[in-house]
């Protein structure tokens, strides 16, 4: 089963978006320049556009059909969102932000717990009574890393998370990332326009231009393996 | 519901019945209003500013209305309603066991409408202007729709809700051609402006001096205490 099936049609404006593709496990980075459609694709597949035409599955269930009238809502998805600037919500503490997207069961006391988990895991646990306007733009990333993994998604996906960091901190962070997405286990979708971070978070490389997918590569890495088959059930370890 | 008597603290507070009487019943009656326009205004700012249906806009003409008439065309149009023949009439016999008109609640219900528009405006605009962005991040994060508007939209508008609702409740405190109308000049339901208009009809200078202060003052203290809520840091 995949985690996740593409095959849409969306046209805004002249701008015409056309494209199949699935994603078995891992990570794939929808690769290309911009305005290619890149970030249109992952607001498909999150719900937040409908398209044209087409379906959309995700870890084996349809959430888009347009034939059939199909169109889950973006909270029913299960997904997760890293987006380009990380939108923390401004009025909630870096530990609420991350502890609202827990969905697991339990009291407000576990889903707390289970964020400082996810806190710690990416390096950020110090900052968790902080507010986001306090923080910098790395450590808003990291925070929006555990807030998209916080809620055992399906599927997580993120918009150029790294595009707005200096170099020095986007290679650092494009490494946790991984690492992170990686051991949990949870396929990801990662938009880039930077081959080389294309290289360093992907397992596979999906090329697009001018609204079509052009070319799908495996990437090559000597130390990859197999990520786990399902996410752990109480968070991370 | 008809009227106040007077309250001791008028005498801790120093004030004359002439001025506590009808200060505390501007001062009851408009935060009835306002608690009453607070709640529908931001309930239907909210509906205006997300709703995606038709008559959107007619629906905050009619309502924003009263900011734009005279206050004694509401309060004529109220007390016809209000006073008048008519299932409105029964309805509040039925409720309130009398007509609204000439009494407290009368006034209550004049403020209400002349103070409506103000949160009503504020309030939409202020979270018509909330970034989409952060409602989509909240949806994904698995939020409902209700969730979201109480965690996330209503507190990132909350400054332009909060300036909405004081601007309301400074409106109906200030009223005076609509409540003159629904109310007359009953004595226990006299409120300060109506208050300084009998003052100054029947030749007291002073009282009217008097009563014109502390309607200034209680007008700084509205104005001063929107401008810090302007001034805050927003998180």
């Amino acid at each position: 089963m995949s985690a996740l099936d593409v095959e849409l049609t969306r046209r805004i404006g002249e701008f015409e978006l056309d494209v199949t593709f699935s994603v078995e496990s891992g990570i794939a980075v929808l690769f290309g320049p911009s305005g290619a459609g890149k970030t249109l694709t992952l607001s498909l597949v999150a719900g937040l556009i409908r398209p044209d035409t087409g379906t959309i599955a995700i870890d084996g269930r349809v959430v888009t059909d347009c034939e059939h009238g199909v169109h889950v809502s973006t909270q029913e998805r299960r997904i997760g969102m890293v987006f380009q600037d990380g939108l923390l919500l401004p009025h909630r503490s870096v530990l609420d932000n991350v502890a609202l997207a827990v969905r697991q069961g339990g009291g407000r006391r576990d889903r707390r717990a289970l964020a400082h988990t996810w806190l710690e895991r990416v390096g950020a646990d110090g900052l968790a009574t902080r507010r986001p306007g306090s923080l910098s733009g790395g450590q808003r990333q990291r925070v929006a890393l555990a807030r998209g993994l916080a809620g055992e998604p399906a599927l997580v996906l993120l918009d150029e998370p790294l595009s707005s960091l200096d170099a020095s901190v986007r290679r650092e962070l494009g490494a946790l990332i991984r690492d992170v997405i990686v051991s949990s286990g949870v396929p990801a979708v990662l938009v880039t326009h930077d081959a080389d971070e294309a290289e360093q978070i992907g397992d596979l490389v999906i090329s697009y231009r001018d609204g079509r997918v052009t070319a799908r590569r495996e990437v090559e890495r000597p130390e990859r393996r197999d990520p786990p088959a399902t996410a752990p059930e109480s968070g991370p370890t | 519901m008809n009227g106040l008597t007077a309250h001791p603290w008028s005498i801790g507070l120093a004030l004359p019945p002439w001025v506590w009487h009808p200060l505390s019943v501007s001062l009851r009656a408009a935060f009835e209003a306002t608690a009453v326009v607070a709640v529908a205004g931001v309930a239907l700012g909210y509906l205006l500013a997300k709703g995606r249906f038709p008559g959107r806009g007619a629906i905050e003409t009619v309502l924003s209305l009263p900011m734009a008439l005279p206050p004694t065309v509401v309060g004529y149009y109220l007390l016809t309603r209000l006073g008048g023949p008519g299932p409105i009439r029964d309805a509040e016999v039925h409720l309130f066991g009398h007509p609204l008109t000439f009494t407290f609640t009368g006034i209550v219900v004049a403020q209400i409408v002349e103070s409506f528009p103000y949160c009503l405006r504020f309030s939409r605009t202020a979270i018509a202007v909330v970034d989409p962005r952060f409602e989509q991040a909240a949806h994904a994060m698995g939020l409902s729709r209700w969730r979201t508007a109480l965690l996330v939209t209503l507190p990132l508008a909350r400054r332009g809700i909060v300036a909405g609702v004081a601007m309301s409740f400074g409106r109906a405190l200030g009223d005076f051609g609509a409540t003159m109308i629904v109310s007359g000049s009953v004595p226990m339901a006299t409120t300060m402006p109506i208050a300084l208009y009998s003052a100054v009809f029947y030749g007291s200078h002073h009282q009217a001096m008097v009563l014109a202060l502390v309607q200034v003052g209680a007008a700084l203290v509205i104005l001063l205490g929107v401008s810090r809520l302007g001034k805050v840091r927003p998180w």
